[in-house]
């Protein structure tokens, strides 16, 4: 059977899905960081499959993949460094603890 | 698409949603993040079936190769503080939720009638890529690079000793 652009898109909606439970329901920031970044590459995913089924002749689907990971990357960065100055003034990573800016 | 690339399609999807659900329900977190990068590698697969050849590359040295590496030493230097715990308060409304968007999704995706070409894509992405980043976006390009020395600077400034 042919692989078409629906299950390039279908794919991507699971990887969504997957990360976006995964991003609802822990409570280390790492791992919250983690469904973020799947849920990144599931949205690739997405631009890099109606590039090649829908317009394969324009790289402007290409270009914003391009783009999409490098401000993942510069994210996933910044989050991490973030993390890593809260867990040395407060010793926990754990997201429901650090609330302080709660009412 | 031919016969051989639909098995790698297969084989590559099966890998990264197998691997995309052992990052969120396994409960050791370093275990989560090597399946993490098992999930990006198998991502570039399917780049490269999906003919972006460049792409697949850049998700290797980028993601596999800095991100994850990033995580990982997250990881290591919060590694006293408890690991996440995949059974949250939140687990069945998440679950829920998160159904209720691939549910959303799939019913959007089959009954879309999408306008499909039949051109071959490019011979050589590097080159389409390079030709529009350059001419086309090169405004995204540079505003992408004061983005990334942001970040850096940022980086740097949060994560130094006081």
């Amino acid at each position: 059977m042919t692989v078409g652009l629906e299950h390039y898109l279908l794919l991507s909606a699971a990887l969504f899905a997957i990360g976006l439970y995964g991003a609802m329901t822990k409570s280390n920031g790492v791992a919250i960081l983690m469904g973020i970044e799947i849920m990144l590459n599931a949205v690739n995913l997405t631009v890099v499959a109606f590039y090649r089924f829908a317009t394969p002749t324009i790289a402007t689907g290409l270009v914003f993949a391009l783009f999409i990971m490098t401000v993942a990357a510069a994210e996933a960065a910044l989050g991490l460094a973030i993390l890593i100055a809260v867990y040395r003034n407060r010793d926990s990573i754990n997201v429901e603890e650090v609330d302080s800016m709660k009412w | 698409m031919e016969t051989g690339s639909a098995i790698a399609f297969w084989i590559l999807a099966a890998i990264t949603v197998g691997s995309a659900l052992g990052v969120v329900l396994v409960r050791n977190l370093f275990r989560a993040a090597l399946l993490l990068i098992l999930s990006f590698v198998g991502i570039a697969g399917l780049y490269i079936t999906l003919s972006a050849d460049f792409l697949a590359a850049v998700q290797i040295l980028i993601y596999a190769g800095a991100i994850a590496i990033l995580v990982i030493f997250a990881i290591m230097l919060t590694s006293d503080a408890a690991s996440g715990d995949p059974f949250g308060r939140f687990r069945v409304p998440a679950l829920l939720v998160a159904g209720l968007v691939v549910i959303t999704l799939a019913f959007v995706i089959l009954n879309t009638d999408w306008p499909q070409a039949a051109e071959a894509p490019f011979e050589s992405p590097t080159l389409a890529i390079a030709d529009a980043l350059f001419n086309k976006f090169v405004l995204p390009f540079e505003v992408a690079s004061v983005l990334l020395l942001a970040a850096l600077i940022g980086a740097f400034v949060m994560a130094r000793e006081r």
